[in-house]
């Protein structure tokens, strides 16, 4: 069995970012990968997905975006290149292919068994990632079998889709821009709504990603919040990583002839059954994306650039008037359900009492116990821990966590 | 508004006990079988449409919970469905109970969020084709097809203010959930 300080699982921006820390701080590891550097992003990605957030703002420790088109937003293979290159100019102790079987206690340390040999080691970093299984509802065990099912991880293009309707279920960026491009495709497309965040990619001139973080928000801490649970469980907010339209949001998927209804409550008899609270859920987004704005403005007022076009109001999301309550699934009127229901992290090999009554990773700021860490999970110390761009003070907090605590003890 | 700030101007008062419950939320946290609740009623026929329910007891913090007394609501229906009328129907109680839920979760979310109330009323209207509960068009529901409430609210806050009390008492409100989302509903033969 092979001997170390610390193991990071995961060589994505997490993993590399924790490498960095580590290095910094001389502390021996390796970085296990299932695959290779950058693994969900060259897998599990759809083919037209570019970054929410613009070429400027893809920040890693001792690693930035330097091209000519800092307010463009990253195709997945610009993704691929830019954490590629950030692996080698870090020269980052990458296992590739090396596949994580499992965690457990040992001692004062951990074991980490893989596909290729055991380690023994004092600190493990869970840099696996937060979005490696499709949260599905239970009530999809019930669609009619004559329906396809995919998960945003396996759609790739909608010309991988029979021909016929399609349901989207979910209304964040990953249900919106899927609805979209189906939709353009030449499907009749209906997309399920539940809670939802509208907002604008562009506001007075400047992209939403600045305002989030010139204005604070990116940064606020955990701790500031008052109901972390419910924090980290946001949708995404409904934005495209394109300059085309200043919305990605319901009223310009109605416009394109997208139905919109009520989100999934069940499945009865064949029979799909959308809730009547569509009307709610669109005030809701509404209003919690006046009150992101009204942060922003009352930051400008105080501190931001004199030369800001005026303050910006829009109009609400329309709501039909009679929403779709219901949809025969039995009809034929849908060859195809997409589960854009939102993504959870898989901790299957974990073998250790750290999970809530919810099966939630519990962890304090990333600090899951003695010598235990994780990265990238939404919210996890900062409301931009799950970007790109956050990741790295998360990284460099738990490596000096390391640092002074067990880093330097041997396996 | 910032709650702290507007607490600490003028203690707000819409008389909900919000600590009690944000104490409860706590409690569930750590013993969520105690957040188990059942509710019951009987209702007894009286004669024609008229009939009176009794609610009294009901299962909750693991334990059988009786009142000092008992709630009677009657319900009946109207002449021109010639009936005598004694006593509402039960789709407009359902209207009823739906509107109390969601004021009470307006005076819940201002006291929360430190807003002072001075008046709320929601006018609440269903709509109902009555062609279905006649059995005469099966394409017409029994229900009702749109159901309207509007709120009007006096208090020291802005409209943006008010219009997120309404949004996030909707959200939190046990009715409104029953009417804009599937239950299992098991009628049996005692």
């Amino acid at each position: 069995m092979k001997r170390i300080s610390t193991v990071v699982i995961g060589a994505g921006q997490a993993g590399l970012a924790m490498s960095h820390g580590l290095t910094r701080h001389g502390i021996p590891h390796v970085v296990l990968e299932r695959g290779r550097v950058a693994q969900s992003w060259r897998t599990e990605r759809w083919d037209s997905l570019r970054l929410l957030t613009p070429n400027w703002q893809s920040r890693l420790p001792g690693h930035a975006y330097v091209g000519d088109d800092p307010h463009g937003f990253m195709s997945m293979p610009q993704v691929i290149d830019f954490l590629d290159a950030y692996a080698r100019a870090g020269n980052v102790p990458v296992a590739e292919r090396t596949t994580v079987t499992s965690v457990t206690a040992q001692g004062d340390g951990y074991r980490v068994d893989t596909d290729r040999g055991a380690w023994r080691c004092r600190n493990v970093v869970l840099a696996s990632g937060a979005c490696n299984r499709a949260a599905v509802p239970a009530c999809a065990a019930g669609l009619p079998d004559a329906i396809d099912q995919i998960t945003p991880l396996a759609y790739r293009n909608p010309a991988q889709l029979a021909p016929g309707g399609v349901l989207v279920v979910g209304a964040s960026a990953t249900g919106v821009q899927l609805a979209a491009e189906i939709r353009a495709a030449g499907h009749e497309v209906t997309i399920a709504a539940g809670e939802h965040i509208r907002m604008p990619r562009h506001y007075r001139g400047r992209d939403i990603q600045w305002w989030m973080e010139r204005a604070g928000i990116h940064a606020t801490p955990i701790e500031e919040v008052e109901d972390p649970n419910r924090a980290r469980r946001l949708p995404s907010l409904q934005l495209i990583g394109s300059h085309a339209d200043q919305f990605a949001d319901l009223n310009g998927l109605r416009a394109r002839g997208v139905q919109v209804v009520g989100r999934l409550a069940g499945l009865r008899d064949g029979v799909a059954q959308f809730s009547g609270a569509l009307a709610n859920h669109c005030a809701l987004s509404d209003l919690k994306m006046n009150r992101l704005l009204a942060a922003c403005d009352a930051w400008a007022e105080r501190e931001g650039p004199a030369d800001l076009p005026p303050v910006e109001r829009f109009e609400p999301t329309a709501v039909p008037a009679a929403p779709r309550l219901s949809l025969d699934l039995a009809g034929g009127a849908i060859r195809t359900v997409i589960w854009a229901t939102g993504f959870r992290p898989d901790h299957s090999w974990l073998h250790l009492p750290v999970f809530d009554r919810k099966g939630r990773l519990a962890h304090r700021g990333g600090l899951v116990a003695p010598g235990l860490y994780t990265l990238g999970l939404p919210f996890m110390r900062r409301r931009n821990s799950a970007l790109i761009d956050g990741v790295g003070a998360d990284a460099a907090f738990v490596a000096d966590h390391i640092a002074n605590t067990r880093g330097r003890l041997a396996a | 508004m910032n709650p702290q700030t507007a607490i600490a101007a003028a203690p707000v008062n819409n008389g909900v006990n919000t600590e009690a419950l944000i104490g409860a939320r706590g409690a569930f946290e750590q013993a969520p079988e105690a957040a188990q609740f059942t509710f019951r009623g009987t209702c007894d026929w009286i004669e024609g449409t008229y009939s009176r329910n009794a609610i009294n007891g009901f299962f909750g913090l693991g334990q059988e919970h009786e009142r000092t007394r008992t709630f009677g609501i009657e319900s009946d229906h109207p002449a021109v469905f010639a009936a005598a009328d004694r006593a509402p129907t039960p789709p407009e109680i359902v209207l009823s109970a739906l509107a109390s839920c969601l004021t009470a979760g307006v005076a819940a979310v201002a006291q929360h969020r430190g807003i002072q109330l001075r008046a709320v009323r929601a006018t609440v209207e269903g709509d109902m084709d009555v062609q279905g509960i006649l059995g005469m068009d099966p394409d017409i529901r029994n229900g009702f097809s749109a159901i309207r409430v509007a709120f009007h609210v006096d208090a020291d806050a802005s409209r943006d203010d008010i219009a997120a009390l309404v949004a996030q008492s909707q959200k939190r409100s046990a009715v409104f959930d029953i009417l804009t989302n599937p239950t299992p509903v098991a009628v049996t033969v005692a």
